[in-house]
């Protein structure tokens, strides 16, 4: 993978100027390499990795399993597609095992959710089975721990 | 009066007490009483252990691994030592005879120069260098022989600057490549070089490779046991503590002939009776395992390596590139400050620490040390405060 592409994954807001220098370009070459991975679609987007459990929101996820029947032209890809652009959907992901969609799902509540997949998903042509399960807690996501460990300060000069 | 026992002091032996307190220590001291520094002073990775490897240690624990283990170590990890090292630099050795599990490079070093030296033999040492060679091999009764290595080298040591400090009592030449504190590496024509004196001269090599893995711009490691003649007259030393990020376990090795490395041995069954025994278990996790982590780890390290030394470029400190280990050794002189005056009125002005390269020889004068093994974050702060401090001072200057 490009390092540029690294050093974006580990941090979007890194500046133009300092990427240039770790990469040893020059600051207009990056801008460009930038815009470039934008238009190719490369870069889908820039987030910020938030501990959702620090903040006030009426707001629950759950994961989904879902079974579809393959087309016979396509496979799952037209179904998965349709189901993606549930605004409810933040991802989905087809999948080896017993399930061929994995689907985490947002909603304000336990009953939105439910109501999600009783009157949307279920009921779509080609939607056999599915088995939802609800997040307590988040641990890690994104690479990212939801917990500082314990900093181990180290010796403030060594050899 | 000198060796009197009247007093506490006197009951020390002379040879340790006339050995130089490090001069690190001495910085040391004055930065800890120093609040909110942010520190490039810190020879040892910002990066925790991988956690497959502390898993591992913790697990050995669990599983009684609380025992003594033979003297050279666990037969495992030197079996995984003969992989790794055999693989990644090409030199095979036995792991029944050959290899011996220390407590970090450190005691390696110290096993190796008093097992190698007989009282006042000369041991050559490159400077600026770390800060143990000179004085373990005082500890061991022999006389190091700093050899400068020049700025305009590169920091690299030089054949002709060796010859002219070789005589009928030199034995051991140590060498440490890729270099603390200069970050010089050593490209495959510099270590033939080194090799062809060594064998011409027949010295004894103890090679410190505890930087192997932190080579950078695509440059591999070139490994001195590995050139021709030099596997006979070598010890390698080598250790997890950098490239593994696991500075706190104290776990390194020492691969070398069988009679250098039983000598060696020797010294560690009385003194040591063996490395610590979950800590071996983590090591050997660290050879089985985390190859990604320890690959990214070291692309992160090049990354502010570029980002440090175009900084310091731009504040007018030059700085040849380094090829290896995770330092910087910019020439300060351009500002009429010795280094130790630089190193202190940064740290008492902005708050941030480098080492004075003098603490590393007389070699050094005139260079300070950075560590980028920092996070991106502090380092960017350190720049920004380096940048009003060197402004200032040539603000005074002109």
């Amino acid at each position: 993978m490009d390092h540029l592409l690294k050093l974006l994954q580990a941090n979007a807001r890194e500046s133009d100027a300092t990427l240039a220098k770790m990469l040893s370009l020059g600051e207009e070459e990056v801008a460009a390499r930038i815009r470039a991975y934008e238009q190719e679609g490369v870069i889908r987007g820039y987030r910020a990795v938030l501990n959702e459990d620090l903040v006030e929101q009426d707001r629950v996820e759950a994961v989904i399993e879902v079974k579809l029947t393959p087309e016979r032209e396509g496979g799952f890809d037209r179904l998965a597609l349709r189901v993606s652009r549930f605004p409810e959907v933040t991802a989905a992901f087809l999948m080896s095992g017993q399930a061929d969609l994995m689907l985490f799902v947002q909603g304000a509540s336990l009953k939105d959710v439910a109501s999600f997949v009783s009157e949307k998903l279920a009921t779509i042509q080609g939607v056999t089975a599915t088995s939802t399960a609800f997040r307590l807690k988040t641990y890690k996501n994104h690479g990212l721990l939801m917990e500082s460990p314990d900093a181990y300060a180290r010796l403030k000069v060594t050899p | 009066m000198p060796g009197s026992r009247s007093r506490p002091e006197g009951r020390v032996a002379r040879h340790v007490r006339e050995a130089p307190r490090s001069g690190i220590r001495a910085f040391f001291d004055l930065v800890s009483a120093t609040p909110d520094v942010i520190s490039l002073g810190i020879g040892e990775p910002d990066f925790d252990t991988p956690w497959s490897i502390r898993e591992a240690a913790v697990y050995a624990l669990e599983h009684g691994a609380t025992h003594y283990s033979a003297n050279a170590g666990l037969p495992k990890l030197r079996r995984a030592i003969a992989g790794y090292v055999g693989r990644t630099f090409g030199v095979a050795y036995d792991p029944e005879s050959e290899i011996l599990v220390t407590a970090g490079v450190s005691q390696g070093l110290d096993l190796a120069v008093r097992a190698l030296l007989d009282p006042g033999d000369e041991a050559l040492y490159p400077e600026p260098s770390y800060v143990a060679y000179g004085p373990l091999v005082a500890f061991a009764h022999g006389r190091p022989v700093a050899v400068p290595a020049r700025a305009e080298a590169g920091f690299r040591i030089e054949p002709e600057a060796l010859a002219a400090r070789t005589n009928a009592r030199t034995r051991l030449l140590l060498l440490n490549y890729p270099n603390n504190p200069t970050g010089a590496a050593l490209p495959r024509p510099a270590a033939e070089a080194l090799a062809a004196f060594a064998c011409a001269r027949d010295l004894t090599v103890v090679s410190d490779e505890i930087y192997a893995e932190l080579t950078y711009d695509g440059e591999p490691h070139t490994c001195l046991a590995a050139l021709p003649g030099m596997r006979e007259r070598t010890v390698l030393l080598h250790g997890f503590s950098k490239s593994w990020a696991m500075t706190g376990f104290r776990i390194g090795y020492a691969c070398g002939p069988a009679p250098m490395i039983a000598a060696m041995t020797k010294i560690h069954q009385y003194s040591m009776l063996c490395a610590a025994t979950p800590v071996q278990e983590a090591a050997a996790a660290a050879l089985a395992g985390p190859g990604a982590e320890v690959a990214a780890m070291r692309e992160a390290y090049e990354a502010r390596r570029n980002y440090a030394r175009s900084a310091l470029a731009d504040l007018g400190l030059p700085c040849s590139r380094p090829g290896g280990a995770f330092y910087l050794f910019p020439k300060i002189e351009g500002l009429g400050l010795t280094a130790s005056a630089f190193a202190v009125g940064l740290l008492e002005e902005e708050r941030v620490a480098v080492i004075p390269g003098d603490a590393f020889g007389a070699a050094g004068a005139g260079h300070v040390r950075c560590s980028f093994a920092t996070g991106l974050d502090e380092l960017k702060e350190a720049m920004a405060r380096i940048a009003r401090f060197v402004g200032r001072r040539r603000a005074a200057g002109s």
